[in-house]
């Protein structure tokens, strides 16, 4: 995996000759090319691509002369640290635009814990069976983008009835002199009864230069596994991202994902899949978008289960203000031997801003009939009442929206497993709303 | 403390309010009675701020400010507390939470430092103490689930809390059983002084044999038509309010 910078525009490489782009050279040249035809085929998505039909990303690929860079950039502690979380207790890995920063990270470490980069771990036994393997990751444009032409990311492999001992801290610094599309590639393997925690935040340091970042993350959770994993995607207004997430989850294990989504970044979309290859697993997917400006805010999700006797969760909580617009997709497929599936789903959103808007869509397919599966949308504004007896009782006009939207989003941070983090991101929200 | 001049106030084009007069000195009781539809609290809603409220004539002073100009959060802070006669349920603010904001809130417009945890929880279990308030109520969320005495109750302890020069109790009685009544009333009773004026409004004499007031107003179709003294509730209680309402007309043909 070299560094290179391609010299042709690289919007225009993406739409007319893939090839053209520089593809680093190591021992996944078979995977990469496979993919790089598969994106070559299908190209970028459209408006009339179905999981695409309310963001048009091409828009947000041609905003600026991206190069796709893959140099190893380093940063500072002090740049890392606008991303501490008070109070937390965890290992801190640091990943600038993908590449590990050893000097400022603490890596845990022990007998059945093997974390590390991508490019020194393709070795590894999880990454032969696990790497590229997610339907949702081959054959998805973006995510096969960058299997194609990732450069480095991270690596983690709990062997069988291992714990982390405390939550793992990974902190994402984009940064760039030129405007770069910055494509990190995460694999987490959990076996069997392994657990852990990770919690993703990303900083992003003041430049002039724009950061697009399509990530990819594969998660693998083994029988009696489970990892909590958090993304706190702090954004910035020279942010750009697409975050590909893929799961899969074998028998009796368990996975949570949070996704909060907060204010500058213009463009995020969200690709959330989780697999179920196993039964009697839990699957809880909570995010919170909350989302200013012209921001676009796209969390596309996806809860695939293939199996009898699985559980899933979801609950997406919107808030918009301005003319912030988000969409969400909620596709739940529960195929025909998927009986005593338990699937739920909810979207509720607050429309603060007078131009904001929601487009949400739940896409239930449903093959087994013996199965409990609903699904919930609204979208609404304050209650006057509820804002009237605040400011009756001297809470100003502002104080009191951010006590609302605290109210409104604490059943997703209630579940929040991190005492740290749950008042990190409850006070993120306040300050955000009294702003 | 407070005077309420020729008030005029609609709501959605309709005239709610057709001349209220009224002059509330510092440490007195004053009732507001009257039957239903009459204006009672939409007067009390008014002085608060409520915004679906217009006031098309008329002026409001407390404390030599022009009350009307105000925001409903300054009201409050200035000194104006409304017991709310249907309080809301606001889940996930925990009830703890929203009064030690509302606490210092009003202490940084007085310009006083904000109330250390140390303190604010003595003050919290001393009010409770006060007004009766269950501690388990405390830290559940914002009214959520209470049942329609504990509501009522909250209302009382957020007064004793933020301590307010004047209290207006719109129907605080209504949806009360006689035990709550008086829990209610001993904890207003309780936070009666010289400085601090109340407005009991109320379609029930009942509640002011706990609470008696100084001065009883019959509010009539968006007017005072009647003021007296507490015996004044007594008489209503038994001759109803037809006998006023008949006077008022007679008036009004005249």
């Amino acid at each position: 995996m070299t560094s290179d910078t391609i010299m042709i525009p690289f919007y225009q490489a993406l739409t007319e000759d893939v090839n053209a782009l520089p593809a680093p050279q190591d021992s996944l040249q078979e995977v990469r090319r496979g993919a790089l035809e598969r994106f070559s085929a299908t190209g970028l998505p459209t408006l009339k691509t179905e999981a695409w039909r309310f963001t048009n990303i091409q828009r947000f690929l041609k905003e600026y002369p991206y190069e796709l860079t893959s140099t190893p950039a380093t940063t500072t502690a002090d740049v890392a640290n606008e991303a501490t979380i008070p109070g937390l207790d965890a290992y801190r890995i640091v990943l600038v635009n993908g590449h590990l920063q050893a000097n400022l990270s603490s890596i845990p470490e022990g007998k059945g814990i093997r974390i590390g980069t991508m490019s020194a771990s393709t070795d590894a036994p999880g990454f032969a069976k696990w790497f590229n393997q997610h339907t949702q990751v081959n054959g998805e444009p973006l995510a096969d983008l960058n299997t194609a032409l990732f450069a480095d990311g991270l690596f983690i492999e709990l062997q069988a009835n291992v714990s982390v001992d405390k939550p793992i801290h990974l902190i994402h610094v984009y940064t760039s002199d030129r405007h770069a599309f910055i494509q990190p590639r995460h694999l987490w393997v959990l076996h069997k009864g392994a657990t852990a925690t990770v919690i993703e935040s990303t900083v992003h340091p003041k430049q002039e230069a724009v950061a697009f970042s399509n990530c990819v993350t594969e998660v693998v959770v083994a029988d009696n596994a489970e990892l909590w994993h958090y993304n706190v995607q702090q954004g910035a207004e020279n942010f750009r991202q697409v975050n590909t997430t893929a799961a899969q989850q074998e028998r009796d294990s368990r996975y949570h994902h949070f996704n909060f989504t907060l204010p500058n970044t213009p463009f995020t979309r969200n690709n959330l899949s989780v697999v179920l290859h196993g039964s009697n697993t839990e699957t809880n997917l909570k995010g919170i978008y909350l989302a200013t400006g012209n921001q676009h805010v796209d969390n596309y999700t996806f809860m695939n289960h293939l199996v009898p006797n699985c559980n899933s969760n979801e609950h997406y909580k919107g808030v918009l203000l301005e003319n912030a617009n988000a969409v969400f997709t909620g596709r739940i497929h529960v195929h025909q031997e998927a009986q005593k599936t338990n699937a739920f789903q909810q979207n509720n959103n607050i429309l603060m801003g007078d131009k904001a808007t929601i487009n949400s869509q739940p896409q239930l397919e449903i093959y087994a009939d013996d199965v409990k599966c609903s699904h919930g949308f609204t979208a609404g504004q304050f209650s006057a009442d509820a804002l009237f007896y605040l400011r009756a009782r001297a809470i100003g006009e502002e104080a009191a929206k951010a006590l609302l939207v605290n109210a409104f989003t604490h059943d997703v941070t209630d579940e929040i497993a991190v005492p740290a983090l749950q008042e990190y991101i409850q006070g993120q929200i306040e300050a955000i709303m009294n702003n | 403390m407070l005077t309420i001049k020729n008030l005029h106030a609609e709501v959605e084009g309709k005239k709610i309010l057709k001349g209220i007069n009224l002059e509330i000195p510092k440490g007195e009781i004053h009732a507001i009675m009257g039957p239903n539809g009459s204006g009672k609290s939409s007067l009390a809603s008014v002085l608060a701020g409520r915004d679906n409220y217009e006031v098309t004539e008329g002026e409001v002073w407390f404390n030599g400010k022009n009350l009307l100009e105000m925001s409903p959060e300054d009201r409050a802070r200035e000194g104006v507390f409304l017991a709310f006669q249907y309080p809301v349920e606001i889940p996930g603010v925990s009830n703890i939470n929203f009064l030690k904001t509302a606490v210092n809130e009003v202490r940084a417009y007085k310009g006083l430092p904000q109330l250390e945890a140390k303190e604010f929880l003595k003050l919290t279990k001393e009010k409770q103490q006060l007004v009766d308030f269950n501690t388990n109520l405390m830290n559940r969320s914002l009214n959520e689930g209470f049942s329609g005495g504990e509501k009522k109750r909250n209302e009382i302890f957020q007064l004793a809390m933020l301590n307010p020069s004047l209290a207006i109790l719109d129907e605080t009685d209504s949806g009360l059983d006689i035990d709550a009544l008086r829990i209610v009333s001993n904890g207003v009773n309780k936070l009666r002084d010289a400085e601090k004026s109340f407005v009991v409004i109320t379609h029930y004499q009942r509640l002011l044999e706990y609470i008696v007031p100084d001065f009883v107003h019959v509010l009539y179709n968006g007017r005072i038509i009647k003021t007296g003294t507490k015996e004044l509730a007594l008489e209503l209680e038994e001759k109803g309010y037809d006998w006023l309402k008949e006077a008022e007309h007679q008036k009004e043909s005249v």
